[in-house]
């Protein structure tokens, strides 16, 4: 897990550099700090599981066994990328590791997650569904809606809210009088947990917990981690919302960083885990070389996809 | 024996429902039969599991049908009026038309949404509106809209059995309209438009419960020795463009009516296409029948002002056959 960490840490760090030297279309969002929140939960999915993300899901896609590379190509928009470039960093699918979607539209995730644990449940399978979102999903009615439902259908779904502190750039304590995001999960007659989101070995206990609950059927979970987004909300943002004392502070809570600490207090050698991040490295830059090298998609293919088949695409005229 | 469209809707949901085990209803009170009776009788054949009751909450039902639709399901969900449908747009817009897009093809939202449109009496401003426009302007959305029971039949069954998310619209003065039901063999492919009355002086192109508009428009117009093809168009996306071009190279005159707002409406594309695609065949411009840019009032007197119905047809058709 150490090793997946570094990996989600130096595969955006390399979104990063190629976003700022132009190569990446759009704007992508970064989870750099928030990465023990996807290595903690998707330790204990399978690839059956199904897994819904926000417009910040590279870490999760990685974390859940999607490949590095596929999805690299993807975000630089390439052929071979996992949606064949038409979905890009905001729009991650991986339907055969579970991956069924990265949302741009913040909190419009949630139903979809809910629809899929309803499927499970409607064919008696045993798979969970799992929904990461941000603190500032809360404010959309949608959430409120879809927590109802969940407890009211009694699925398989575990709500894992990344709190980090911001919506886009207004903190927490300006757009909700809420400060605990799991507050909202009592009077839905929901179960609910905040933990130190940063401590990969506290979002991994928490999520075990939380997910043999689900399997057991016990219904709908909310886990909220309460973490750090340590870059700013998409590459590029200036982050003059946010104080220097402020985000140096984060440095000191990076759940890299900690681990690290926790782990040589316990007598592994640090020689030990510099090989495993150096690894993680090698792997991601060898990875990301390919995904570059890969080819380019053919415009003559862009109506393809837009309905099962093409003659349903009958709308488009003869207008030139 | 005859039915009305509402239980030729109940009869095609039924065979759906046993016929495919993936097939799931959701709506508002759909259990006891929803807002207009159309699921009555189903949740005590299948289950409260397969016919599924929801919170009035379409932003998150939408939701579901679509993830669900995902997963292997294919659910078939109950929006009360169209103009309700406005609280699920994001969904529909932005996650069900464009999934199987967004992946690069590796999923696909198999889903059929239900909804009623239209004015029929007094429903006002909130319950009476067609703005099935809007969901034409959307790639990867499929558009049906039927213009009798019967028609509904088969549309409804192609629909549920069809690998997209479509808007399935039903007018509410189509309700209580009795057919007799003769099944074939083959359902209709969707895409398709019909000619529902063979003509060669004028073309009328309509949708939904205009289609009995035009269809007593001609009948009227017959007795003064006008001969009016109408064509029914069935589905809105895909539009069957073939079908309109054959009638127009008969007719060379063309009127389309249809109940929504006329600015901006499905008649603002058809006549844009016939213009670039079919202009050597036109004798006369293309005329548009539809509603005034206005809400839709409550008073009877007003509402009747406001509605385009078969006077207007005969209008614009004498108009161009003048």
């Amino acid at each position: 897990m150490y090793r997946g960490l570094w990996r989600i840490r130096w595969f955006e760090g390399q979104v990063q550099r190629l976003a700022a030297a132009g190569e990446v279309p759009g704007f992508p969002h970064l989870s750099t700090g928030q990465e023990a929140v996807a290595v903690g939960v998707c330790a204990h999915l399978t690839r059956q599981d199904t897994l819904f993300t926000s417009h910040r899901g590279h870490g999760h896609t990685l974390a859940k066994g999607s490949d590095i590379q596929a999805t690299f190509a993807e975000i630089i928009g390439r052929d071979g990328g996992l949606c064949r470039g038409r979905g890009g960093s905001m729009h991650l699918v991986d339907a055969a590791n579970g991956v069924l979607g990265a949302t741009g539209v913040v909190a419009g995730n949630l139903p979809l997650a809910a629809g899929a644990a309803w499927a499970a449940q409607a064919k008696a399978e045993t798979t969970i569904s799992v929904v990461f979102f941000g603190d500032g999903a809360t404010g959309a009615g949608v959430f409120h809606e879809t927590m109802n439902l969940a407890v009211l259908w009694k699925l398989p779904l575990l709500f894992v809210c990344e709190n980090n502190g911001y919506a886009e750039f207004t903190s927490r304590e300006e757009h909700s009088n809420v400060k605990h995001v799991s507050a909202f999960a009592a009077p839905y007659g929901m179960a609910a947990k905040t933990v130190d989101g940063n401590d990969l070995r506290v979002v991994h206990a928490a999520a075990g917990e939380a997910i043999k609950r689900l399997r057991s059927n016990d219904g709908p979970y909310l886990l909220e981690c309460m973490t750090h987004r340590m870059a700013g909300h998409f590459v590029g943002d200036a982050q003059h919302y946010r104080s220097k004392e402020e985000l140096a502070a984060m440095k000191e809570k990076c759940p890299i960083e900690r681990l690290k600490r926790h782990l040589i207090e316990c007598g592994v050698e640090e020689s030990e885990l510099d090989v495993l991040g150096e690894e993680a490295r090698q792997e991601v830059l060898q990875a990301v070389a390919r995904a570059r090298a890969q080819s380019r998609p053919d415009p003559a293919t862009v109506l393809d996809y837009v309905y099962s088949a093409p003659c349903l695409n009958g709308t488009a005229g003869s207008d030139t | 024996m005859s039915q009305t469209f509402i239980e030729i809707l109940r009869r095609a949901l039924d065979e759906e429902l046993a016929r495919d085990p993936a097939v799931h209803l959701l709506g508002e009170d759909i259990a006891a039969g929803g807002a207009f009776g159309v699921t009555n009788g189903l949740a005590q054949k299948y289950g409260s599991q397969r016919v599924r009751n929801t919170p009035i909450s379409e932003a998150a039902i939408a939701g579901m049908a679509t993830g669900a639709a995902l997963c292997g399901l294919r659910p078939v969900l109950e929006i009360m009026f169209i103009d309700f449908a406005t609280l699920a747009m994001d969904c529909l817009v932005n996650q069900s038309a464009k999934y199987r897009y967004m992946s690069g093809g590796q999923l696909a939202v198999p889903m059929v949404v239900r909804t009623q449109a239209g004015a029929a009496g007094g429903a006002a401003a909130q319950h009476s509106q067609s703005l099935e426009a809007w969901f034409t302007h959307v790639p990867g959305l499929v558009v049906v809209t039927p213009s009798s029971p019967v028609e509904a039949y088969g549309l409804l069954k192609s629909a549920i059995r069809l690998g997209d998310p479509v808007l399935f619209v039903e007018h509410k003065r189509l309700y209580a309209q009795k057919e007799t039901l003769v099944v074939d063999a083959e359902l209709p492919q969707i895409g398709k438009a019909r000619v529902a009355r063979a003509g060669t002086d004028v073309s009328v192109i309509a949708y939904s419960a205009m289609v009995r508009n035009a269809l007593e428009a001609a009948d009227e117009l017959a007795r003064s020795g006008v001969s009016v093809e109408v064509i029914d168009l069935r589905t809105l996306v895909p539009l069957d463009m073939a079908t309109i071009a054959a009638s127009i190279s008969k007719t060379h005159r063309v009127v389309i009516a249809h109940e929504a707002v006329q600015s901006g409406g499905v008649g603002a594309e058809i006549s844009a296409r016939i213009g670039s695609e079919l202009l050597d065949e036109l004798d006369a411009p293309v005329t548009r029948v539809g509603c005034p840019f206005a809400p839709i009032p409550f008073a009877p007197e007003l509402e009747k002002a406001l509605l385009p119905g078969t006077p207007n047809i005969v209008r614009a058709v004498r108009e161009l056959s003048g």
